[in-house]
């Protein structure tokens, strides 16, 4: 023997501890089924060497969590990787137990003297999940912040300790930076802590006592290595494959999609999340409590789960006979078809819920565009990366214009977020708001007294529409073009970027627009136009479109710059106080095609 | 089989589900240790930074005398996933040796990356850490000084209005040679 090893030897016993290792008789020789304790273990320590490393690139606070996660997933090279192959793993490990404790329950394996190497198996399986439970919170994203926000609901509901245990994880009653350094400590340091000493027993236990169903009929016996260990060792790389395929299989037939694991807009605690789900290894649970009313929630949350685990500790002793261990099975076996059918019946309901899909598809559009604002030359603020979406008009826009616009104005015919409205439109179509082919559509005799323009408002009868009727609908071919010029120049008030380059080309066309405006248009019979004149009472146009002249006018419509008396029904958004002034912006921004986009230098559309 | 339980046999299999074993066990172990060695290993990839001209201070802030003035490098960071506007991220002597001639030196100690400071009475720079001494011009003073090198030199331009730029680099302490730090 090598004199080194033997040194150590002699000081350790570390040669016997290896001959009993690998060289230990397997009653009934090598099997396959064998290889899913051992495929766990190796599941388990692929969560240990990704976790401690995940846990390296880590910053827990409300500020950092989202904002570290995401540069692991998109700066840092194989960081990808490392989150798939931890977000997968963990996806897989609750179908690895299922199938380990289905194998154990068929064999009857929990009967003596395995009783208690059976309950240390299952305890070990309570703390992978929730291991799970914890780690879906820590990124920190929409998803897993809504999605524990529910389990931690549930878990409020239990008698007595409920309440303490539920307000001492959290930190306090509200959500934050003590949450994250709670879940952290918790899914990184404790669980793994108690995992290692039950998977430890359980292990020790299972060496202790060999496998079982073979005492009656032991004909052969071979050593654990290499037989045994070549079909753990297949077993564990065919994880390693599915796991690869998993990280890699949406980017195999779109080279364009992310790869590894999901991470979702950052947690915004005033932003409720409609897509919010729990993992799919917990959706039963989450159907399953749909059955139940809300007095009665605790025997779906509690009760009956508690009843299943009891009745799977009590196994070794309700199966000791032939009909209790069938009987066993059969428990088992109502438990995964309900198991299954929840879920299915989960998965199909969302799949049907037009509500649901459309929460999934805003959602997909929030995190792509949150990756986007963090990749930007201005990058991530110290605030965080939730200050980059509630200061996104391309984000925030579409949702204030479904809140305050959308019951009278339409965008695309719609709610700005792509929805239909219910109530009928009362006021214009604002998308392409001050463009030239908007202010054509207002100028076309056949458009104005449409529900687009006019048409649905009180104005449907006003000036402007008779205007238009009467005087622009007899215009010859000369008029017309000099209609055009005007258009172009109403346009270039409004400075909008779509059309940046022709207002720039069409530098004189506008300034001739501008003279004709006045002169013979017309216009400025009612209109004041970069002039000053009190007496006019339609709206003053001068800088019409503009951000400045757009966030007037939504503050205050009814000023005497704007409709003053013959303002309709839009509110004075700003006078009234129903919007902030950072939302108005906001809005005005989003309708003028003012967002950042990828490759653009210039910071001022930010800001 | 023929010839199944041939000792030479068994051992020709055995040796082959040995190998395999290996190979599947490290390819197995392969992907996760990988990816995480990866990750480990990513700054080692990012390379030394280049100095970025600053802007620091004007002429007029600067005594004629030759007498060095300490100022904060105030710039735009990135630091992993954040990126901060306007913040410190070092500090220079700047030292007027003429009219419009400016010296600059990194206020950092070559030894062992402690801030120097300056000794109006000694007319040296000294840092408080290991007691080292630096001359006007940043070359070593004490003889036995602990520190392999003097202050380091930073290229400086004088722009228009008398605005003083200064090429800011940190260099990695306790080597003779500046070789900027990664």
């Amino acid at each position: 023997m090598n004199p080194l090893f033997s040194w150590i030897d002699s000081r350790t016993g570390i040669g016997a501890v290896g001959k009993k290792l690998f060289y230990q008789n397997i009653p009934g020789g090598p099997r396959w089924r064998y290889a899913w304790g051992s495929v766990v273990a190796f599941a388990i320590a692929i969560q240990f060497i990704t976790g401690l490393t995940l846990w390296m690139s880590y910053s827990p606070s409300v500020q950092t969590a989202w904002e570290s996660v995401n540069h692991l997933q998109n700066d840092v090279a194989g960081g990808w990787l490392l989150r798939g192959l931890h977000h997968y793993c963990a996806q897989i490990l609750p179908i690895l137990l299922a199938l380990h404790l289905m194998q154990i329950v068929i064999d009857a394996a929990y009967r003596a003297p395995r009783e208690v190497n059976f309950w240390f198996g299952l305890l070990s399986m309570q703390v992978v999940l929730l291991m799970a439970l914890t780690g879906y919170q820590l990124p920190w994203d929409q998803k897993g912040f809504w999605a524990t926000k529910v389990a931690m609901n549930i878990l409020g509901i239990v008698p007595v300790l409920g309440k303490p245990l539920q307000t001492v994880l959290i930190g306090g009653s509200d959500y934050g930076q003590l949450t994250l350094t709670h879940f952290l400590a918790v899914h990184a340091g404790l669980l793994p802590a108690i995992l290692v000493v039950l998977v430890g027993i359980h292990v020790y236990l299972s060496r202790r006592n060999g496998p079982a169903g073979t005492e009656s009929k032991i004909t052969r016996s071979s050593p654990y290595w290499p037989d045994q260990l070549f079909r753990n060792a297949v077993v564990c790389l065919a994880l390693v494959g599915t796991l690869l395929y998993l990280i890699f299989r949406h980017h195999l037939s779109d080279p364009q999609a992310a790869l590894g694991a999901e991470l979702t807009a950052p947690a915004d605690p005033s932003e409720p999340y409609a897509a919010a789900r729990p993992e799919w290894y917990f959706l039963f649970l989450y159907q399953f409590l749909k059955l139940f009313p809300s007095s009665m929630e605790i025997v779906g949350a509690i009760v009956i789960p508690g009843l299943v685990m009891g009745i799977f500790f009590l196994m070794p002793f309700t199966g000791k006979s032939k009909t209790g261990a069938k009987m066993n099975i059969g428990f088992l076996g109502c438990l995964f078809v309900g198991i299954g059918l929840l879920t299915y019946s989960a998965l199909s309901h969302d799949a049907h819920d037009p509500d649901y899909q459309f929460a999934v598809k805003a959602a997909t559009q929030e995190s792509e565009r949150v990756k986007e604002l963090a990749a930007s030359p201005a990058g991530i603020p110290p605030g965080g990366a939730l200050n980059l979406l509630r200061n996104d008009p391309l984000t925030q826009g579409p949702k204030l214009f479904s809140k305050n616009c959308a019951s009278c104005h339409r965008f695309q015919g719609g709610d700005g977020m792509g929805r239909k409205v219910k109530d009928e439109v009362s006021a214009s179509e604002l998308s392409g708001f001050a463009s030239r082919e908007w202010i054509a559509g207002l100028l076309d005799t056949n458009l104005v007294a449409s529900p687009r323009y006019f048409g649905a408002t009180k104005f449907a009868t006003g000036k402007m529409v008779k205007f238009v009727k009467t005087h622009v609908g007899a215009y010859n071919a000369e008029q017309k073009e000099q209609l055009q010029k005007v258009i172009a120049a109403l346009s270039a008030e409004a400075g909008l970027k779509s059309q940046a380059n022709l207002d720039k080309d069409q530098a004189p066309i506008i300034e001739e627009g501008r003279t004709l405006f006045s002169e013979a248009i017309n216009c400025s019979k009612c209109h004041a136009f970069r002039v000053k004149d009190p007496d006019l009472d339609a709206p003053d146009l001068t800088g019409y479109g503009s951000r400045d002249w757009m966030i007037r006018f939504i503050k205050n419509p009814a000023h005497e710059s704007f409709y003053g008396e013959h303002n309709g029904r839009m509110p004075q958004f700003g006078e009234k106080q129903i919007l902030s002034d950072e939302s108005i912006g906001l809005v005005v921004d989003w309708l003028r095609g003012e967002w950042y986009q990828p490759g653009q230098t210039n910071m001022a559309a930010l800001h | 089989m023929q010839g199944q339980n041939n000792p030479e046999d068994i051992r020709r299999r055995q040796f082959l589900a040995k190998s395999i074993t290996a190979v599947c066990a490290c390819g197995a172990a392969a992907v996760p240790l990988g990816a995480a060695f990866r990750v480990l290993t990513d700054p080692l990839g990012k390379g030394a930074s280049s100095g970025a001209k600053i802007r620091i201070t004007n002429l007029a802030a600067l005594p004629p005398d030759g007498i060095p003035r300490k100022f904060p490098v105030i710039t735009s960071k990135t630091d992993a996933w954040n990126k901060f506007a306007n913040v410190p991220v070092g500090a220079v002597y700047l030292r007027r040796t003429k009219e419009d001639i400016v010296e600059a030196l990194n206020v950092v100690c070559p030894h062992a990356g402690c801030f120097v400071d300056y000794s109006s009475e000694e007319k040296q720079f000294l840092c408080p850490c290991h007691k080292s001494s630096f001359k006007l011009d940043g070359s070593v003073a004490n003889a036995g000084s602990p520190s392999p090198r003097g202050l380091d030199s930073l290229m400086v331009e004088v722009r228009e209005g008398g605005n003083v730029w200064v090429e800011f680099l940190n260099f990695q302490a306790g080597r003779s040679d500046k070789v900027p730090a990664s």
